[in-house]
């Protein structure tokens, strides 16, 4: 078997322009939720199972008063050994051999929410109040086993999301964080050797979301 | 633009002042990140950190309305510390020019000017010329009078604290700014300036432009790929509507409105740019053909030299009045105008001091708007504080088909024209807004034709041929007219002054081809050589990149003469070298250039006898360094914001810009230093929806990210109003409230002016009460100020004061 794939995101291309968030509810049509402004431009404010894909907004002063706004287009890792999966007995989570991207199937409305929910360590299973079924990306699997990258990926202006042969992909995570430390001593590639979206921060991961690293 | 938006990518360093690019225009992010990929420095000015702020690797915060304060700055720094590019700005500008003895400059005022009118006598900042004509020149730059000495004096009392004081900036952010963007004056080093409505919306919104151009010419960074100063325009077309004649002093390709005093062809042709400058080209010379020709575009056969092709039916303004969309609310609301067609616009959302707009529709016996979508002009009449009972203007709302039901074209930031193709039917009854026009013309035609009328003639002469064979509006037609026709058989000299031969009917190949003696058409001479014999030009898809700066000279195709880089001769020396050779976008090889398109076919300057100067648009050939081309002064000076926190003006005597216009009607309130209102407030718009969001707010996934209206403050702001994060707040002007979510953020900081604290808010003007009906939000621009720029009366959106509360 290859090693899958994998999508690099390089937040420090990333100017949050959300049109990943959006192409995801394109693409998988999912619907607009009503939102409130809580105080961010972030929204909606969290995940949920309605929106997959969300760019986390966060600003602050770093330790030398500097004002820096950081932005993490937050989704599931697909991880190599996928935590949510611990809950799953009878196939209501899927691992696709050639792809590696970890799915969701309907039948995860008989699995325990709150203990998949804890198994994962970046915070991404959500509910389906009404059907109970649990929700989130997929890798745009319908896409790229057609052929196609994922549509976030697709959207994005910047070149800050990239999508390909896992190995390549982990290659260019490494070489990026090898460039950025020039600049940015802190910069680092998060959990590139557990995860297949593997993140690119230019500082503490805590000051763009508290699970970007994990719980 | 001067450039274009993949050439974003040549720079060395990127000025983006006036423009929040990544809020506002992704997709500029793409080549602003190859640029920095590639070792570039980004720099974002702005009075808030902004999503563009938080990729730059310099980020300096300035009060809103001191953009000439802080870029004079940079000029003063250019000059003091010679960093210019020294052999550029000798030859390709007016640096060495003498100003005529009757220009000064006092205090705040340049000479010339009428209190009472509130207006300039720009005649005395003219240049002194020699018996010729020729303007004199120093080009050991020793007189006291050339431009390069006059320059320094203006600006040498732009020293960094002067403008840290008025501006807020810290002198060490200053100082940063400056040397990095300094450091593109030399051959090799390219600066791109990016701006947007960050510096139109201001009563000296054009001079900000003509300061940072001042600073790319003393810095060699026009014509040159990597350079230019490049307006980001925000709708898809709104180029190729300003290329049209959007704006009210002009029509199609930037020719002048005619005024009431030109009564004659000969009249208005009069003013036509002459030179006594041997090696100028004076382009606009060729102004008759371009005028001429527009003319026999509209009127046909019934043009002919004989009736002044028709001059006399063309609408004339009155001369030294403007017509801008706040002269319209102003006659509105004071009752004078019955009835309004608005396209595509929604001024009830839009528009500043939105309580005269909306009172002054509200005046107005019917209105027609036509859109993709019901918005807050078309429903004024049943908005907040509107009883329709007493209303009695009736409003026809017209649905229009949207950009992506009809085939046509569309000019993008960077004069690049794309053919568009229809991609679905448009729903129920909608049309295309170039149908609709085709039936009213029908309709109101009929109409003269049978009732006579005041004056006919300027409808019924009009030529109209733009319609299928189903009788329907077709793009097509409307195109090629657009790039003009051989009205007969002639034969005429290319530029190599061989004779070339055309027939009746041909598309003219390009506007060097265009004539004033009523043989050819051209709806606009800009456009002429985009729709030719050999085909639609602007529907060309070649990706070949033959230069590597990426030029894509083959995709689609860009005015003026599918020329991609304004200027470009002055990215060589004056024998044609490039200045430099790691980015040659054009060479002269003895016998022609090579590279982009040049600005003319011409030998480069060293050679005296064919040789020219590659300003051609300017008359004497030369960019102006001292512009006296504009209303308020031939060098950008600072003056505050109508409404600003200062009583005085910290730079002169002179608070505010002498030439704008002050409109007096009850409703223009004005609480400048007003401790009622002691907090500066600018607007913006967001990514999620464009403009007043009239199209947007439509869409639940945009809707979802952007709910509702906010305003960001400071922390230190949102101690003093006692408000957190998240709770409601009310925003007052003197004209208007509105209720906002507050967003606490650090991104906004308090500024230093005048040595006091002076605190700034920010609020998006994309929300009103239509949709999303949650009977909260409403029209930021209740709160703005109907003031507008000295030379274009673009409205001051940006710069104005409020109060903040806790709702």
């Amino acid at each position: 078997m290859s090693n899958g794939y994998s999508i690099l995101v390089d937040t420090s291309k990333c100017t949050a322009c959300r049109g990943c968030q959006i192409a995801c509810k394109q693409w998988n049509r999912l619907p607009g939720t009503s939102t409130k402004n809580f105080g961010s431009y972030q929204n909606p404010e969290d995940l949920s199972a309605d929106t997959w894909k969300l760019v986390r907004f966060q600003d602050g002063r770093n330790g030398n008063g500097k004002v820096y706004w950081h932005f993490f287009t937050d989704q599931c890792r697909h991880c190599l050994s996928p935590g949510c999966m611990a809950e799953s007995e009878k196939g209501e989570i899927i691992q696709d051999e050639k792809t590696g991207a970890v799915i969701f199937t309907a039948k995860t409305k008989d699995l325990d929410f709150k203990a998949t929910l804890e198994g994962c360590p970046f915070n991404i299973p959500r509910q389906n109040k009404e059907t109970k079924v649990l929700a989130k990306c997929t890798m745009c699997f319908d896409r790229i086993t057609n052929g196609l990258i994922p549509a976030c990926v697709k959207s994005c202006p910047t070149g800050a999301m990239l999508f390909g042969d896992r190995d390549a992909i982990v290659d260019k995570a490494k070489k990026r964080v090898e460039e950025l430390k020039k600049t940015f001593p802190n910069a680092k590639a998060l959990n590139a050797d557990d995860v297949r979206v593997i993140y690119v921060v230019k500082d503490d991961p805590k000051t763009y979301y508290q699970y970007a690293a994990g719980k | 633009m001067t450039n274009h938006w993949v050439d974003i990518r040549n720079s060395d360093c990127i000025l983006i002042m006036g423009s929040n690019a990544a809020e506002n225009h992704p997709i500029s992010m793409k080549w602003v990140m190859k640029a920095k990929e590639n070792g570039a420095t980004i720099i974002s000015v702005d009075p808030r950190f902004t999503r563009t702020s938080s990729i730059a690797q310099i980020y300096a915060p300035l009060r809103s309305g001191t953009d000439i304060a802080f870029l004079g700055g940079m000029v003063s720094y250019i000059l003091t510390n010679n960093k210019y590019f020294k052999e550029y700005v000798d030859n390709y500008t007016n640096a060495s020019y003498i100003v005529g003895d009757k220009y000064d400059f006092n205090d705040g005022l340049f000479s010339g000017y009428d209190k009472d009118k509130r207006k300039y006598d720009a005649a005395l900042w003219a240049f002194k010329r020699d018996a010729k004509g020729v303007p004199e020149k120093d080009p050991t730059f020793q007189n006291p009078r050339c431009v390069l000495q006059l320059l320094k004096k203006h600006y040498s009392r732009y020293t960094p604290e002067k403008v840290s004081e008025i501006t807020g900036t810290p002198v060490p952010d200053l100082l940063k700014v400056y040397e990095a963007y300094a450091a593109t004056g030399v051959p090799d080093k390219a600066g791109s300036v990016l701006y947007a409505l960050g510096w139109t919306h201001h009563t000296v919104g054009s001079q900000n432009i003509r300061t940072s151009a001042i600073i790319q010419l003393l810095l060699g960074n026009i014509g040159i790929a990597g350079g230019g100063i490049n307006a980001l325009r925000g709708q898809p077309n709104v180029q190729g509507s300003t290329d049209g004649c959007l704006l009210f002093h002009l029509i199609p390709g930037y020719l002048r409105v005619p005024r009431t005093s030109q009564q004659s062809l000969e009249a208005y042709l009069a003013p036509t740019p002459k030179t006594a400058e041997p090696q100028s080209v004076n382009w606009w010379q060729n102004y008759p053909k371009y005028a001429v020709s527009l003319l026999k575009t509209f009127y046909g056969d019934k043009a002919t030299k004989e009736n002044d092709f028709g001059y006399a039916w063309l609408p004339k303004a009155d001369d030294g009045k403007t017509y801008s969309w706040l002269d319209i609310f102003d006659e509105m609301y004071g009752g004078k105008i019955k009835g309004m067609f608005i396209w595509s616009q929604n001024p009830a959302g839009s528009s500043p001091n939105t309580t005269k707009v909306v009172r002054g529709l509200a005046k107005l016996d019917w209105l027609v708007h036509a859109n993709i979508f019901n918005n807050e002009t078309a429903s004024f009449w049943h908005g907040p504080g509107m009883d329709p009972k007493n209303i009695k203007t009736e409003v026809f709302l017209l649905p229009a088909a949207c950009s992506v039901e009809r085939d046509g074209s569309l000019t993008n930031s960077g004069r690049l024209v794309q053919w568009r193709y229809k991609a679905v039917d448009a729903p129920g009854d909608a049309i295309p807004d170039g149908e609709m026009v085709n039936r009213l013309m029908a309709k109101i035609r009929a109409l003269y034709a049978k009732e006579g009328g005041k004056y006919p003639e300027p409808v019924l002469n009009v030529k109209w041929d733009y319609l299928d064979d189903k009788g329907r509006f077709d793009p097509h037609k409307m195109a090629k007219a657009i790039n003009g026709y051989f009205l007969k058989d002639v034969t005429l000299k290319d530029p190599a002054g061989k004779d070339v031969q055309f027939k009746k009917g041909d598309l003219v190949p390009t506007f060097g081809f265009l004539q004033a003696d009523g043989n050819t058409s051209c709806g606009n001479w800009l456009y002429c050589a985009s729709y030719t014999n050999a085909g639609n030009m602007m529907a060309r898809r070649g990706k070949e990149d033959p230069t590597g700066l990426g030029l894509y000279p083959n995709w689609a195709w860009v005015w003026p003469v599918n020329r991609r880089v304004l200027y470009n001769r002055a990215s060589c020396d004056p024998g044609g070298k490039p200045w430099n050779p790691k980015r040659p976008l054009l060479q002269w090889d003895g016998s022609k250039w090579v590279g982009d398109v040049p600005d003319g076919p011409w030998p480069p300057m060293a050679d005296k006898e064919k040789g020219k100067l590659p300003f051609i648009m300017k008359p004497d050939g030369r960019a102006f360094l001292f512009g006296p081309g504009m209303v308020d002064g031939p060098f950008p000076e600072h003056y505050e914001p109508l409404e600003s926190p200062l009583a005085k003006n910290l730079m002169s005597a002179q608070l505010n810009n002498p030439a704008i216009k002050i409109f007096k009607s009850d409703l223009d309130k004005v609480a400048s230093a007003d401790p009622k209102f002691p907090i500066v407030c600018s607007t913006y718009t967001v990514t999620e929806h464009w403009c007043s969001g009239s199209m947007t707010r439509w869409q639940p996934w945009l809707l979802e990210a952007q709910p509702e209206l906010f305003v960001e403050i400071s922390p230190e702001l949102a101690k003093e109003v006692g408000v957190k994060n998240g709770e409601r707040v009310k925003v007052a002007s003197i004209r208007g409230y509105v209720e906002a979510v507050a967003m606490v953020t650090p991104r906004f900081q308090p500024f230093k002016v005048g040595g006091r604290v002076v605190h700034q808010v920010g609020m998006p003007f994309c929300f009103g009460w239509l949709i999303p009906k949650t009977g909260k939000d409403s029209t930021t621009n209740l709160l703005t100020p109907g003031v507008g720029d000295a030379n274009t009366m673009c409205p001051e959106y940006k710069a104005f004061m409020v109060n903040v509360t806790k709702a």
